[in-house]
């Protein structure tokens, strides 16, 4: 157990360090692209003066790294600053947009979980069956088709032509349980399918490379059933390879929302980031973009120690 | 001396491998379809009939017409003529991306996996910290950050897809740098770097096409969301603007939304299905070859006479292997055993001489694409073709222990011993969760652990390769089956655990009145424990019979050449002494491995 506790605590130490450094990446990004804070703030009219009399309110006249550290020690005590459009803090706003990201994401990927390993199992158990070859064209389908353009086209069809579900719009799960699955249902489907082109192939390969295993030959000669030699066995050796597709599908789905939130014009952290971008409302894009990082390292992290704890090798060690 | 008298496994390769991807149609629908399409943006201005940014108020939203091919957007401009301009920008965003990443990744990952050390730990934690950040996150702020630049945009999508080649060529490189023609090379004088070079180039430029094509269609998707989300140049017309403008028209003209996605979708799907084909050559054209379903043979008596006594009866099977060009290979022929209660029946030959494949086809546990294509097998009396697969199963695994080769294999790394050893207990010999813990034990007990408890407790990596066998042995007892079938069950193992295992196996059927096939290649083992031998070669019997008469007087040169080769390497020729009492000399033959044939 102890072993465990040491293995966690260095996971969660190179989490951090590399959170860190994703910050620092990411303020280097935005802030060193030549972006002259004082004269967005004051406009176009403003004089030399001025801007270098704001500038130096604002501390922007200081060098880069003087700058990050300081925004790095705010950062870490809760305060990402204010809106420069609204004057609101950046962490509330952030974090309101936050719940429906996190509700967009967390459905559609159990959804891309469940089918991606329904499918890729089945194709792994018949392969070369014509099945196995109906998923490879589906897989290549479905990695093809922007999910954007798939979502529009579910948006013109299902609720335009057919209206069964709402073209755009979020509710609440407080408000109404019924109506927030109603405006999940198509954009759900609309990030699923491409993740799960994805996924589901790699699920097959890493199913066929433990199905291959000897062990899972003397398994079968001890008269297990199916069923346990794949259930049981074969998913929790491809455990680890699986856990690694879907965190990466997760990341991949957090930032990739954006595209369905716009369609949806779902109130999300993607929505707000690109009006902040359109805006010029650079500290709002910092945020979102440092939130996003932190909720892909924690889980990044927790995916790491789900994969240690499903190898004894790991966990043991 | 010169790099080519070192065996390189690469030029035959690369050459076969254009054999047969010339053979794939994938590869010439995806390339016809890019050529067209990267023909199509050179020669835009000729072939579009109006200018892509011209807008006609009349024009707006109109279904196709004879001015406008594909209709009008929703300023009016020409949806025909945006399409073919957009095919430029496409591809140039995508050029620079894909040349970018590869790049960054190519210099990367060769220098990681060449020097390693310190240089790949901080190349390879730069990796993945640009895999962590949210690729479409990052450059939505670089607008932010920058303003609209297509070409900028593009080249920091390269740089955040560059992990992707930096890990495919830096594992390529560490595992080439391995490689026993490198130190060949390294012994005959050539610089290493060179050879790690050249021959890493040569081996990753598959993956790397293959890498490039699943980015240039990531790519695509992810410049098309982009400026879909209006973060682009208006300037130009891109598939992810004229989308842009289909969403905002979605209620009056739908029809919009179909020729951009159309383009994107084949672009795109192009580059997947090249990167498919390559693939599929790479990995050896389509591997996964179904084994033809055949009608078993009918459920007559044998027509060679059961005795119905017989544990096992194996009558003329064949054991053939699907290839991929749907011919069949035939491992196994004609071949007909049997094996009696209490009795010991070895099969040798050399590898490859078919006599796994006819125990692996007698428990129904053949690779991929191998089958019975003859003959029947019973099992205690039971035809195993008469059988559902389920019940089938289920038969062998009660009345037939199987011991593997390789113990260490043959442990399911994710399950504790004890796990592994009570899940048949429960599910087919009907046992409690606690009875079948009891028996467990007991059975460790039985095969000579000392600490059966702790040993009940482990996982296979925590255990010794001979204590792993010993494991697989009560496995294979475990169900009280009436018939043990082991194929090599001492080749793995250490010379002084293989006499053990061995004895461990005698007493066992002893005492429990076993029939034992044993699969060995050592004609010492063969002396030793069993009571008739089958020798085979090639997939056919050569010769059957009573162990003494066999050894002493083989019939077919083949036998004659096993023994001879034994012999020859015999350390000390004794004279060729029959044992009549095999159980004392069990532990002097084992030791002795193949020499041990010289029995005093």
């Amino acid at each position: 157990m102890r072993v465990l506790w040491r293995f966690v605590a260095r996971r969660v130490a190179s989490g951090i360090v590399l959170l860190i450094a994703v910050t620092a990446v990411a303020y280097a990004l935005i802030y060193s692209g030549g972006t002259n804070v004082a004269q967005n703030i004051l406009g176009e009219f403003a004089t030399e003066e001025q801007i270098n009399e704001k500038a130096a309110e604002l501390g922007t006249d200081r060098p880069l790294v003087v700058q990050y550290v300081e925004w790095l020690t705010r950062a870490v005590q809760g305060d990402f600053g204010d809106s420069w459009f609204t004057s609101q803090p950046v962490l509330a706003t952030v974090l309101t947009r936050l719940s429906v990201t996190g509700s967009l994401v967390v459905v559609a990927l159990t959804v891309a979980v469940v089918v991606s390993l329904v499918l890729g199992v089945a194709a792994a158990r018949r392969r070369g069956s014509a099945g196995d070859r109906a998923l490879q064209f589906v897989a290549v389908t479905g990695e093809a088709i922007p999910n954007f353009w798939l979502a529009l086209a579910l948006v013109s069809a299902f609720a335009i032509s057919i209206p069964l579900f709402p073209a755009t719009g979020y509710v609440s799960p407080g408000v109404s349980v019924t109506g927030w699955l109603f405006s999940l249902v198509l954009p759900v489907i609309a990030i699923v399918v491409g993740s799960v082109a994805g996924a589901a192939q790699q699920i097959r390969g890493a199913v066929i490379e433990v199905l291959q295993k000897d062990y899972v030959r003397t398994l079968r000669a001890r008269g297990l059933s199916e069923r346990s030699v794949v259930l049981k066995h074969a998913l929790r050796n491809a455990a680890s390879p699986a856990l690694t597709v879907f965190s990466l599908q997760f990341i991949g789905m957090m930032s990739g929302a954006v595209l369905i939130e716009r369609v949806f014009a779902l109130p999300g952290m993607g929505n707000l980031a690109v009006d902040a971008t359109l805006q010029g409302d650079i500290p709002i894009v910092m945020g979102v973009l440092i939130t996003m990082a932190i909720v892909v390292v924690v889980v990044n992290l927790l995916v790491d120690i789900a994969a240690g704890w499903v190898n004894p090798k790991v966990r043991l060690q | 001396m010169s790099v080519s008298t070192t065996t390189d496994p690469i030029d035959a390769r690369a050459l076969r491998g254009w054999a047969t991807l010339r053979r794939n149609p994938l590869f010439w629908i995806s390339t016809i379809l890019l050529s067209v399409i990267v023909i199509a943006g050179v020669i835009a201005p000729w072939i579009s009939p109006n200018n892509p940014e011209t807008a006609r108020l009349d024009m707006i939203n109109q279904p196709p017409s004879s001015e406008y091919w594909l209709g009008g957007d929703g300023t009016g401009r020409d949806v025909f003529s945006r399409l073919v301009f957009a095919i430029r920008t496409t591809l140039l965003g995508v050029a620079i991306t894909v040349a970018v990443s590869a790049v960054i990744g190519l210099a990367t990952g060769l220098v990681a996996g060449y020097r390693g050390g310190v240089i790949d730990d901080v190349l390879s934690w730069a990796a993945n910290l640009i895999i962590v950040l949210p690729s479409m996150m990052v450059l939505i702020a670089m607008f932010a950050a920058i303003g609209p630049s297509v070409g900028v945009t593009m080249v920091v999508l390269g740089v955040i897809l560059s992990p992707n080649f930096f890990r495919l060529v830096r594992n390529q490189t560490v595992a080439v740098r391995n490689e026993l023609y490198v130190d060949a090379a390294r012994v005959s004088g050539v610089r290493p770097i060179r050879i790690v070079f050249r021959h890493i180039l040569r081996v990753i430029l598959a993956p790397i096409v293959i890498m490039s094509a699943s980015i240039g269609s990531l790519a695509i998707v992810m410049q098309a969301g982009l400026s879909f989300l209006g973060l682009g140049d208006a300037s130009t017309p891109t598939w992810g603007t004229m989308l842009l403008d289909a969403f905002k028209n979605l209620y009056t003209a739908p029809f919009l939304l179909l020729w951009p996605g159309l383009m994107i979708a084949f672009t795109a799907g192009a580059f997947l299905l090249l990167a498919n084909a390559i693939g599929d050559t790479v990995a050896g054209g389509r591997p996964p070859v179904r084994a033809p379903k055949l009608a078993l043979a009918p459920l007559t008596p044998s027509p060679r006479g059961s005795r119905g006594t017989a544990l096992l009866e194996i009558d003329g099977m064949s054991v053939a292997f699907a290839q991929a060009d749907s011919t069949e290979l035939v491992v196994v022929h004609d071949t007909t055993l049997s094996v009696e209660r209490g009795e010991i029946v070895g099969i040798v030959g050399e590898s490859g001489s078919g006599k796994s494949q006819t125990i692996l086809a007698t428990l129904g546990l053949l690779a991929d694409g191998g089958y019975q294509r003859a003959g029947s097998v019973a099992v205690a009396g039971t035809r195993l073709a008469s059988l559902s697969p389920r019940h089938r199963r289920r038969l062998l695994g009660q009345t037939v222990g199987y011991i593997p080769q390789e113990p260490m294999s043959n442990l399911d790394p994710s399950f504790t011993i004890g796990s592994q050893l009570t899940e048949p207990l429960r599910e087919i010999a009907g046992h409690s969760r606690s009875s079948a813990r009891k028996k467990a034990l007991e059975l460790l007990g039985r095969v000579g652990i000392t600490d059966p408890q702790r040993v009940y407790d482990s996982y296979p990596h925590q255990i010794s390769g001979g204590m792993a066998q010993r494991v697989l042995i009560a496995g294979a007892v475990a169900c009280e089956p009436k018939l043990l079938i082991a194929d090599e069950p001492t080749t793995a193992l250490d010379v002084t655990v293989q006499a053990e295992i061995l004895d461990l196996l005698r007493s066992l059927q002893k005492e429990r009145g076993l029939g034992v096939l044993l699969v060995t290649h050592n004609l010492g083992v063969v002396a030793d424990l069993c009571d008739r031998v089958i020798v085979m070669q090639d997939g056919q019997i050569r010769e059957t019979g009573d162990v003494r008469q066999v050894l002493r007087d083989p019939h077919h040169p083949y036998t004659q050449s096993l023994l001879a080769s034994t012999l020859v390497n015999a350390p000390n020729r004794g004279a060729w002494v029959v044992p009549d009492s095999s159980a004392k000399l069990a532990t002097d033959s084992a030791n002795q491995g193949i020499e041990g044939m010289a029995v005093r």
